[in-house]
């Protein structure tokens, strides 16, 4: 059914019809209205799940894990500074294989405190070992949301679905919001096949030396290689059933052909895509969405830009002393490709500031000039610092 | 003591008289039949074999705390030495299901785990163990959470007083005075500068179903409430004071008898509370000293160092903790009695309280 829904709504709706067995949430500063519609969906009998209230984002990751390691669907959600302060249990989850769903309603970490979008938070746990996602729209969310359940059952790892705070939470939009009777077609019950059970005793987080460790991590690096294919496959399967895809690894768009190119990830995307609608006569360039950020797709981006001359990757986080964060795996990647793109690393966007269509325009015409530097920060305005920190 | 020789010859007439498997191939198979160990219906949930050093009170703790726990019970065991010693991989000690996640979320996982349970409408039963460490300090507010959220959870914390699986620092359950790696005795200080955290009546203020303190010198006592706790509907909470030979620095033969002195001088006093009012305690029949307990353990040997007016003073100031424990909780047993310190260590037939009304 189509509804106009705020983003955080959006997902709240998304995330009751996966029938989670128990929600765990914090609200830290900054917070989103996520897990506020979840509880009210609790309190009015439209959710049944057991909604645990914790002392701390720490302690939200804490008891997901345990949830979850007891066999039940688990789900939290937060944002920025909680991401930080989870991220101890966010590489334990992950390091242990245990599959639930968090949405990452990305924004700057402070710092100064900044409680705006940008992605610098999901970038901090970007090693976490957990399937990251990106989402151009609320729409994309809702089905990402619904399709991240499955696929962390069917890859026993954590799946965090990244979408911008304020530019999608906080934003109305039409939703299509799937039926219950057909996400329960597409979502299985929850099974975790190591699941704690005193019919079957095991244990779990042992101490690992360094006889087996390396193989602990290669399992782990192989079996974020193995998500590629089954992130692709449910997204297809998604779209068989309810006829839209949320993008697979990453999608190009724009004009197909182009010999220059946007690479993005998040509502980012959909501000380049506005941008090319208005410029593409002048301008045209390849825009490629890049929907998994962990497992990266290395093949698939190769293979999408090919016969490209210059690409603009967008970051929305930077790495202090290196640069961009995306840039910078992004050429790695490349390093591989013969013929590939020259990399032009711009970030934008930090802590909020406004990415217009216009954009699109200014990053392509600033990469005509020969002297082009490969990274900046692309909308500083220098004037307003003083002249020794230029 | 009897040479090593002698000993190996028992041994080996044990195993015969026991039923157990030869030592080595050349020693003829003995007839099996089990140990008085193997015949007790005892649920043995951390099994031996285990790589605790040797008279580890903590491993003695957690054995008798999953024999009365049974095996319908899950464990989320914060880090430390009890997760170490207990899973070196491939290998586990644990005949239940068993999660380790960190240092400070233990009671956090647990709480996760008993919503599982339920949103899965079953009944098992989530046990929480964490060293003092996790406890006291880095785990304080995730316990606290759980216990404000009325878990179905039984915490155990394993009270061996620092942090003995990293090297033995203080902690917050390190008591005044003693000798630890971060809080060394030397010219100008007498160890530990602070007080022990009382994190048993910080528990109790949360208005929890049970809490009670426990010592593995008092393995009765410490099951019987283990049971209990494992009969109530809510978070309970159990102190148990655990003796470590390497971080205390005493001979690992004394392990009980240092924690019985604990209590019986009135530092570890053994009580119950619910809903954070006092219910029961265990008597002390003849208080001892602190001295008796203290000059036991190379951490506390800097207060008994001759001419030395600090020592006398920091003993008159542990003595007076320990009277202050007695008045508070009213330790001071009138009489005999058969569940006082005394007499809840002897063995009478019917229990404790056989023919008592």
């Amino acid at each position: 059914m189509r509804e106009a829904l705020e983003g955080s709504q959006a997902i709240a709706r998304a995330v009751s019809l996966a029938k989670p067995d128990v929600v765990a949430a914090y609200p830290i500063t900054p917070q989103t209205h996520i897990v506020e519609n979840l509880s009210k969906l609790v309190a009015d009998g439209n959710l049944h799940t057991e909604f645990v209230s914790v002392e701390s984002e720490f302690s939200a990751a804490s008891v997901v894990l345990g949830a979850a390691a007891a066999g039940a669907r688990a789900y939290t959600a937060s944002a920025s500074q909680g991401i930080l302060l989870m991220s101890e249990v966010m590489f334990n989850i992950a390091g242990l294989r245990i599959p639930l769903v968090m949405t990452i309603a990305n924004r700057a970490v402070g710092g100064p405190l900044n409680i705006w979008n940008d992605q610098s938070d999901t970038m901090a746990v970007r090693d976490s070992g957990w399937i990251q996602l990106h989402c151009i729209s609320n729409q994309e969310a809702v089905d990402t949301t619904i399709q991240a359940f499955r696929l962390a059952q069917e890859t026993e790892l954590p799946v965090a679905v990244n979408m911008d705070g304020f530019v999608l939470t906080h934003t109305m939009e039409v939703i299509d919001m799937p039926d219950q009777a057909d996400v329960d077609k597409f979502l299985p019950p929850f099974e975790f096949a190591r699941k704690l059970d005193p019919a079957n005793p095991s244990t779990m987080g042992t101490l690992v030396d360094p006889n087996w460790f390396s193989e602990v991590r290669h399992s782990h690096h192989a079996a974020m290689g193995k998500a590629l294919p089954k992130i692709e496959e449910i997204d297809k399967l998604f779209a068989k059933q309810f006829g839209r895809a949320s993008g697979g690894l990453l999608t190009v768009e724009g004009d197909k052909k182009a010999k220059v190119a946007i690479l993005a990830m998040g509502s980012v995307v959909g501000t380049m895509m506005a941008g090319y609608e208005d410029y593409k006569d002048e301008m045209p360039a390849r825009i490629v969405k890049l929907r998994a950020f962990r497992p990266f797709p290395a093949k698939a981006l190769r293979d999408a830009l090919k016969g490209c001359e210059k690409l603009v990757v967008i970051d929305r986080a930077i790495s202090p002393g290196l640069g961009g964060v995306l840039g910078t795996e992004v050429s790695a990647v490349l390093s591989t490709m013969d013929n590939a793109p020259k990399v032009y690393n711009y970030a934008l966007g930090l802590g909020g500031r406004d990415i217009q269509a216009s954009t699109y325009k200014d990053l392509l015409k600033a990469i005509e000039n020969p002297k082009a530097p490969r990274f900046s920060i692309f909308d500083v305005d220098l004037k307003k610092l003083p002249p020794e920190d230029r | 003591m009897a040479p090593r020789s002698d000993n190996s010859t028992r041994l080996s007439e044990l195993r015969k008289k026991h039923g157990r498997p030869p030592a080595s191939p050349s020693e003829p198979k003995a007839e099996m039949s089990p140990t008085l160990r193997e015949e007790q219906p005892r649920f043995r949930g951390l099994e031996s074999g285990h790589r605790a050093c040797q008279g580890c009170g903590e491993a003695l703790a957690a054995r008798l705390v999953m024999e009365s726990a049974g095996p319908d019970v899950m464990v989320a065991n914060a880090t430390g030495c009890l997760e170490v010693f207990s899973t070196p991989w491939p290998q586990s000690a644990w005949r239940v299901p068993w999660i380790h996640s960190l240092f400070e979320n233990a009671s956090a996982v647990a709480s996760g785990m008993e919503a599982a349970m339920k949103a899965k409408g079953k009944n098992t039963k989530v046990l929480s163990f964490g060293g003092d460490g996790a406890t006291y300090d880095i785990g304080f507010q995730s316990l606290s959470g759980m216990l404000e959220r009325h878990h179905n959870v039984l915490y155990v914390t394993y009270d061996n007083e620092a942090y003995m699986n990293t090297g033995i620092q203080r902690s917050s359950s390190t008591p005044h005075a003693a000798s630890t790696t971060t809080s060394p005795a030397g010219a100008e200080r007498m160890g530990k500068r602070h007080l022990k955290k009382d994190l048993l009546s910080i528990v109790a203020a949360h208005h929890i179903p049970y809490a009670a303190s426990a010592s593995v010198a008092y393995p009765a006592d410490l099951q019987r409430k283990v049971r209990y706790a494992m009969g109530v509907e809510g978070p309970t909470f159990l102190v148990i004071h655990s003796p470590c030979p390497l971080g205390w620095r005493h001979d690992s033969a004394l392990t009980v008898e240092i924690a019985r002195r604990g209590v019986e001088c009135g530092l570890f006093p053994l009580v119950e509370l619910e809903r954070g009012a006092l219910t029961n305690i265990m008597p002390i029949r003849n208080p001892r000293p602190v001295s008796d307990y203290l000059e036991l353990q190379g951490r506390f040997a800097h207060l008994f160092k001759k001419n030395d007016y600090r020592a006398v003073e920091e003993l008159d100031h542990l003595q007076a903790l320990a009277d202050h424990n007695i008045a508070t909780y009213g330790l001071r047993g009138d009489g005999i009695d058969p569940v006082d310190t005394t007499g809840v260590a002897q063995v009478k037939r019917g229990g404790p309280l056989a023919g008592r009304n």
